[in-house]
């Protein structure tokens, strides 16, 4: 039996839907202090006086602290692997303070009431100050969101805290400015994407304990499970050695949880009081102080020839990090780098960026991660190239993409491998019946259906940055422990792990006991992040069987009393080579190998990749306006992946379709607005549209996979790119429907009625 | 203030704050399917009966459920273990963070809709919000679930 590529059960599926307890919160003790954190009303603001007298008073109180207690030693909440890209510009607790909702105070009590009511009681004295909000003037203003000394960054990003920039850079070949001018048209625009909340259904949280040794556990809903136990060690500066983080299972990241929100704040209570503490966000609070993607205005230029051939793409990102630079530097990196390689036989290309600090919250990691703001940008000036010169969008893509075996400068210099785009492209067309539909129909009612099309990329893991390793052990009667250290946040890792364990192992699945993170236990992996948990654990896996078989082999060869190489395993047994009939099972070599045994069968290995093997894909959207109020209804969504051999069906195209909603939401719905103070208006699922059920229209999904050579059984990544095609193929949709233009996101019925769309 | 009421069948009597939401109260209870995703009464996470009728527990008082019976998934294992089987074989059970309100829902429909078309489940079902499945998925479990009781009752 073969378990890749078959739609099996996720192994605590059924723990799930029966509302077992195992989530963060349902796991914390009775007794755990409840935290939380007084948030500055101000934008911007010093703070001069804060009195916790009163408030310490009031029965149930544990402890207060303030800026005053807090190590002094700046590190960043970023879970990015040693030593980050994001600067270090964050204490636990600051004198100053850098958007609305910035922690002031931390209250830990006996429960929810008393810790309320202290908040109420803390009396603070603001300096207010003059806040940066537009992210245009941001570089190089008068006024600094980190004028302190201390600001430093690890890496070398082109961040300097006195010009508010934290990362600035540049990429390019060929001399775009000389092809452009050669070329008979040039889309000349600027592209303009908000930050979007990742909202997930589990809000940030966290819990701690001290144990039986002394030492601090974190229970955490997090991506980067390791990462937090260094981040913790920086922002309460204890050594690495004291700290054990584990992770339950999780509702939902997409990101969010690849920065560590909640987990400082119950630490430091644990570690002050010693008692226990958590953590629980309100949505308000994961709505306001949370990470969300990047807001980013990208400047397009793309010339073409007459016959639509692509000569020279030149981005410019400007992406806004707010009050923090939590992925700042890296995300911004995505939208030219994971956009321009779409079209790789481009004669020239060029990418800049600047990454400013304002005084609205810190953004932070969204599935797409900058890729997403930047293939709106691309994408959308293709559409617009299309439409100049009169060419099918198809019929442009089809003569430009990236095809297998190309070499994509803009993509770090990497060959496409495992492209088949052109298959992707030929199946959506035809499923979705484009030449019939493109580009409008009348419908006759006052409403226009109109159609357009997009495509995507991603990566699949950090090159020569991630690390993924696993651990197998054989337990009594031969059945498995699998220990991985990435963490599965609802994606199911933990099933597609196990099923490449069981290919290669030749056992039932059911044979695989999982364990998910613990930084005691687990063997070191960078994190469920950059799409490479499937990539890049997968390969270790495939590695670490490898090296558990030769242990079999060997024990099962001393047991049959012959030489190591001339036995063969089959998952049930080791035998003979020369004589099949002579074998040991599995279940006996595993129980005599614990009695008087020095041969550990147990093996761990560890990957990375030189490499980061692009997913791609092709989306393409009918939509219905109502010509009169604007209201779009999409109608049909079809997408086609190249994730190269998927692995679990099911799971991938559920990973897909969630990531279609989050984009058409993106597109549609949901924006992060803030008042002219800085304060963000969006605090609830009431004022930040999620797209419900009623939305969604007719979504469908196909795969056309190639196979991925440096890839856990011919695999690349799905998590990230799904999200990255509804923006512009749907604003492509509205334009052929409308004939209005929007390079902004959202495109509500308001905006479709009232602005011209030139 | 003192509540009689059922939880799952069995009968309880408590003194309870006044205010406590009936979500707070149920988790104290074990409850701990019902879960918070917003304070808007927006996601129906917190979806639980109250004399087999569907609400939300986070804009509930517990003390409203005085005299009544309360059924969280919990007290309904049997039935979620069925139609969730079929959501597992979607794989769009995802974080698994909504499912019990999603499915206390569902369970609820199947009550009060007599073979609901696509259109009636999306109506019944658009104030359980899922971020992970896009919806899809779940609606495929159902109509499987569907097709399956279709067929046991011709039987």
């Amino acid at each position: 039996m073969k378990f890749v590529n078959t739609p099996v059960r996720k192994k605590d599926a059924m723990a799930l839907v029966t509302g077992k307890p195992v989530y963060t919160d349902d796991l914390a003790p009775a007794d755990c202090l409840i935290v939380k954190v007084l948030r500055s009303p101000h934008a911007h603001a010093w703070i001069k006086e804060i009195n916790t007298d009163i408030a310490k008073k009031i029965p149930g109180i544990e402890c207060i602290f303030t800026w005053k207690d807090v190590p002094k030693k700046r590190f960043t909440m970023a879970g990015q692997t040693y030593p980050e890209p994001s600067p270090y510009d964050r204490l636990i607790l600051d004198q100053r303070v850098r958007y609305v909702g910035d922690p002031v105070a931390i209250v830990a009590g006996e429960n929810d009431a008393c810790v309320d009511r202290a908040l109420k009681m803390i009396k603070v004295t603001y300096e207010v100050l003059e806040p940066v909000l537009d992210f245009h003037t941001a570089k190089d203003n008068p006024i600094l969101v980190h004028p302190e000394e201390d600001w430093h960054a690890l890496c070398d990003v082109g961040a300097d805290n006195k010009r508010n920039l934290c990362a600035c850079g540049k990429d390019e070949q060929g001399d775009v400015d000389a092809i452009l001018n050669e070329c008979d048209y040039v889309i000349d625009q600027t592209y303009h994407t908000k930050a979007n909340q990742q909202a997930m259904m589990e809000t940030f949280r966290a819990f701690s304990y001290k144990d039986v040794y002394g030492r601090l556990n974190m229970v955490a809903s997090t991506q980067i499970t390791f990462h937090i136990r260094r981040i913790l060690s920086h922002a309460l500066d204890i050594p690495k050695s004291k700290i054990r983080v584990v992770k339950p299972r999780i509702g939902g990241g997409f990101g969010a949880k690849q920065t560590s929100l909640a987990e400082v704040y119950p630490a430091f209570v644990t570690w002050k009081t010693g008692k226990p503490a958590k953590m629980i966000f309100t949505r308000e609070e994961s709505q306001i102080a949370s990470t969300p993607r990047h807001e980013m205005e990208v400047h397009v230029r793309l010339g073409a020839d007459k016959s639509g051939r692509i000569r020279a793409i030149d981005v410019h990102t400007l992406s806004n990090t707010g009050a923090y630079g939590e992925h700042g530097p890296t995300t911004v990196g995505l939208s030219g780098h994971k956009s321009i390689p779409l079209y790789s036989r481009v004669d020239a290309f060029r990418f800049t960026y600047d990454v400013v600090y304002t005084n609205v919250m810190s953004a932070g990691a969204y599935r797409g991660y900058g890729a997403t703001q930047g293939i709106f940008a691309v994408e959308s000036a293709v559409n617009e190239l299309a439409a100049k010169l009169g060419i099918d969008p198809v019929k442009i893509r089809e003569m430009n993409m990236t095809k297998e075996g190309d070499l994509m400068p803009a993509y770090y210099g990497e060959t496409a491998n495992s492209c088949h785009l052109e298959g992707c492209l030929s199946q959506a067309k035809k499923l979705f019946g484009w030449d019939d539909k493109f580009p409008v129909k009348d419908m006759g009612n006052g409403k226009m259906r109109g159609v357009g099309m997009a495509l995507a990329m991603q990566g699949s893991s950090i090159s020569n940055v991630d690390t993924a390793s696993v651990s197998i052990k054989v337990n009594d009667d031969g059945f498995y422990s699998l220990m991985i250290g990435a963490s599965d946040m609802g994606t199911g890792c933990d099933t597609i792990l196990a099923q490449m364990v069981a290919d290669c192992m030749e056992c039932d699945l059911d044979n695989i006991a999982v364990y998910g993170v613990d930084t005691d236990v687990s063997p070191y992996d960078s994190g469920s992040y950059a799409s490479s948990t499937t990539y890049l654990t997968g390969m270790a896996v495939v590695k670490t069987c490898e090296s558990l078989r030769k242990r079999i082999m060997k024990e099962g060869a001393k047991l049959l009393k012959c030489d190591p190489e001339q036995v063969d395993f089959d998952g049930k047994k080791v035998y003979c080579l020369s004589d099949p009939s002579v074998f040991v099972s599995l279940k006996d070599l595993a129980n005599e190998a614990m009695c008087a045994n020095d041969n550990a069968l147990f093996a761990t290995e560890s990957h990375y990749s030189p490499v980061s093997p692009p997913p791609f894909m092709v989306g393409m959207a009918e939509v219905e306006v109502d010509m009169e109020t604007g209201k779009v209804e999409l109608i049909d969504y079809v997408a086609v992946v190249d994730c190269g051999t998927v692995v679990n069906p099911n799971l991938a195209r559920v990973q897909t379709e969630g990531g279609l909603v989050q984009g058409i939401g993106m597109t549609l719905y949901e924006d992060v607005v803030y008042s002219k103070n800085g304060k963000d208006y969006s605090n609830s699922f009431m004022q930040y549209k999620l797209p419900t059920r009623m939305d969604i229209g007719k979504i469908r999904v196909e795969f056309d996979s190639s196979y991925e050579p440096t890839g856990p059984f011919g695999a690349k990544s799905i998590g990230e790119i799904v999200i990255n095609t509804p923006a512009p193929a749907i604003a492509d949709a509205i334009y052929h429907a409308t004939g209005k233009r929007f390079r902004s996101l959202p495109i509500t019925p308001e905006r479709i009625i009232m602005e011209d769309g030139k | 203030m003192t509540i009689k009421f059922w939880l799952n069948g069995k009968q309880i009597e408590d003194i309870i704050p006044d205010d406590i939401l009936l979500l707070d109260y149920v988790r104290t209870k074990g409850c701990y399917s019902v879960k918070r995703g917003c304070e808007t009464a927006n996601c129906g996470l917190c979806t639980v009966l109250v004399e087999g009728k569907p609400v939300l527990s986070c804009s509930t008082l517990a003390a409203r459920v005085n005299g009544k019976h309360v059924t969280t998934l919990e007290g309904l294992q049997k039935e979620a273990e069925e139609f969730g089987a079929f959501l597992a074989d979607q794989g769009a059970e995802q974080c698994g963070f909504c499912n019990p309100g999603f499915i206390m829902n569902v369970l609820a429909m199947m009550k009060e809709l007599n073979d609901p078309t696509e259109e009636e489940i999306r109506e019944y079902l658009a104030g359980n919000l899922c971020r992970c499945s896009g919806f899809v998925g779940q609606e495929r479990a159902i109509q499987a679930y569907l097709a399956k009781k279709k067929e046991e009752v011709s039987e």
